[in-house]
């Protein structure tokens, strides 16, 4: 017979584990039944503290997440008559009851997170929080590592979570997936909140935490893509951030020095992850339905298909991404293509007149720095150099860029 | 939910009385109030006199103060309003997306206070 008191170390491993994998799903029915975004969040706290106590007595139930499901909505129950004046709302949740049983399996739970996800991301909420607010909600990170993806500290994340969820209640942010009408642009919205996700580990100084946002941003878009199939964009930012992972193993050199793409071992990429994205590319170009997520991806595409990549081709699809997007990061980004595919004093006048706009990004000195002294100039370039290392977060880029000025810096 | 769209904009950025583009405006507003209306979402909507017919007033010590023109020295000044009722804050944000003043001033939307709840 097997021992009656469960293995406590197994049960708080266990439960950790739900909380991290089932959160979203959790907190999507939640929401969806309470009507209530900061209810349901403090009830399924509640719930998971009762699991522990709960579960280490008796082991896991048959079906942990209709289990915690149940507890967190008596729980709510009890924080509403425990707030409110009224006892009709605690009535309203208790009706809910009824129906439930405790073991629904986790296959009929339902899954409300395409409706989370469009109110995590919704426009009248600051772009920051609704990083943090989706980070938190669906990806399943706790707030301490949702304030150290930003360097916050934890009580500041805190309150900025729960003004946002509190917001959601006051100003009526509806938990809906959006009409038709509204459809593509506030899909872009819930597609930019993935990719800031993405990229918000590289100025992180943690060891972890730049992959762990990564693998969170590719989950998200993994989710959106099986919730909502054949839709081009969708599928483009799967391609771009799945493209762009491959190569995270090959990006630093043993230094812990940052590898350009031109010099990084390719036997180091993920040849899964590269054939898996240029696959989900091909499949969204073929729907017709051009997207600056589809544009970016066909970029990462060329670099990792040839080295040199077809620059002419770049310079072409910055040209397209520049009509979606005409922002000075991506004139930028095409004067470097373009300086690339052989046109140098081209791409040094572009950037030249970008200087003023892009004087606090860094990338912008690293590439003058690279222009200049490609033409020659090296006075100039250790002087950009220097001005990109200044503002340079990430101590990989500060040893690469170190790196360069001393080259320009020997040849002058 | 009950909402106010408050709306904001700098009078010297106004079309003309007189002009295409006013009549275009007055018209845009109409659309607007009736399509409130045909929604059964339309509560109210006034459109404010100019700023130089503004009395700010406050209590002091029990003594009241005025002062002539507007309380906030900002460029943006309080023009007219529409209060509505609707499902959620998209519904809101669609119709204050149809107000005329919108295309060179700023509505702001917000909830109403519920006393009830």
């Amino acid at each position: 017979m097997p021992s009656a008191v469960p293995d406590p170390q197994s049960v708080s491993e266990a439960i950790e584990a739900l909380a991290r994998a089932d959160r979203g799903r959790l907190m999507s029915v939640l929401i969806a039944r309470l009507k209530n975004f900061q209810l349901a969040e403090d009830a399924l706290q509640e719930a998971l503290a009762s699991a522990v106590l709960h579960w280490g007595r008796t082991g896991l139930p048959a079906s942990p997440q209709g289990w915690l499901l149940t507890v967190a909505t008596r729980k709510a129950i009890d924080l509403v008559r425990k707030t409110s004046r009224e006892n009709r709302k605690a009535a309203d949740i208790a009706i809910l009851l009824i129906e439930e049983t405790t073991d629904a399996a986790a296959e009929d739970i339902p899954d409300e997170r395409l409706r989370l996800i469009f109110t995590c991301c919704h426009p009248a909420l600051e772009p920051k929080t609704r990083v943090a607010l989706t980070l938190r909600t669906l990806g399943g990170l706790g707030t301490a590592e949702v304030a150290s993806a930003f360097l916050d500290n934890e009580t500041t994340m805190g309150q900025r979570l729960s003004r946002a969820r509190a917001k959601i209640l006051a100003a009526g942010i509806p938990y809906a997936v959006p009409e038709p009408e509204a459809w593509a642009e506030r899909l872009q919205s819930v597609l930019t909140v993935i990719y800031l996700i993405f990229n918000q580990g590289y100025s992180s100084t943690s060891e972890n935490l730049p992959r762990r946002l990564g693998e969170e941003a590719i989950d998200l878009a993994r989710m959106l893509n099986d919730l909502r199939p054949n839709e081009a964009e969708i599928e483009g930012l799967l391609a771009l951030m799945l493209i762009t992972e491959a190569r995270r193993s090959a990006r630093l050199d043993a230094d812990g020095t940052s590898i350009p793409i031109a010099s990084q071992d390719r036997k180091l990429w993920n040849e899964g992850r590269i054939a898996e994205g240029l696959a989900l590319l091909d499949r969204a170009m073929t729907r017709r339905a051009a997207g600056p997520f589809q544009v970016k991806a066909a970029i990462a595409a060329l670099h990792a298909q040839s080295e040199p990549p077809d620059w002419p081709q770049i310079v072409l699809l910055y040209d397209s991404l520049l009509r979606m997007e005409p922002t000075p990061v991506v004139q930028l980004n095409r004067a470097v293509a373009l300086a690339e595919a052989g046109a140098l004093e081209a791409g040094l006048r572009v950037l030249e007149a970008l200087g003023p706009e892009l004087d606090a990004y860094q990338p912008f000195h690293a590439a003058w720095a690279e222009l200049l002294s490609r033409s020659g100039r090296m006075a100039a370039a250790v002087a950009a150099y220097d001005r990109a290392i200044d503002l340079a977060s990430n101590p990989s880029d500060v040893l690469f860029l170190k790196h360069r000025r001393a080259l320009a810096a020997k040849d002058f | 939910m009950q909402y106010i769209a408050l709306i904001y904009a700098d009078p010297s950025a106004a079309p003309v009385y007189g002009t295409p583009e006013f009549e275009a405006m007055m018209q845009g507003y109409a659309t607007l109030t009736q399509s409130l209306k045909t929604a059964g979402a339309y509560l109210a909507g006034e459109g404010l006199k100019g700023v130089d017919t503004a009395t700010s007033l406050k209590v002091r010590g029990g003594k009241v103060e005025t002062m002539d023109g507007p309380f906030a020295e900002t460029k943006e000044r309080l023009a007219g309003f529409y209060l509505f009722d609707v499902a959620d804050l998209d519904a809101a944000l669609r119709y204050a997306a149809m107000i005329p003043t919108a295309a060179y001033g700023t509505i702001e939307i917000r909830p109403i206070m519920d006393y009830r709840s």
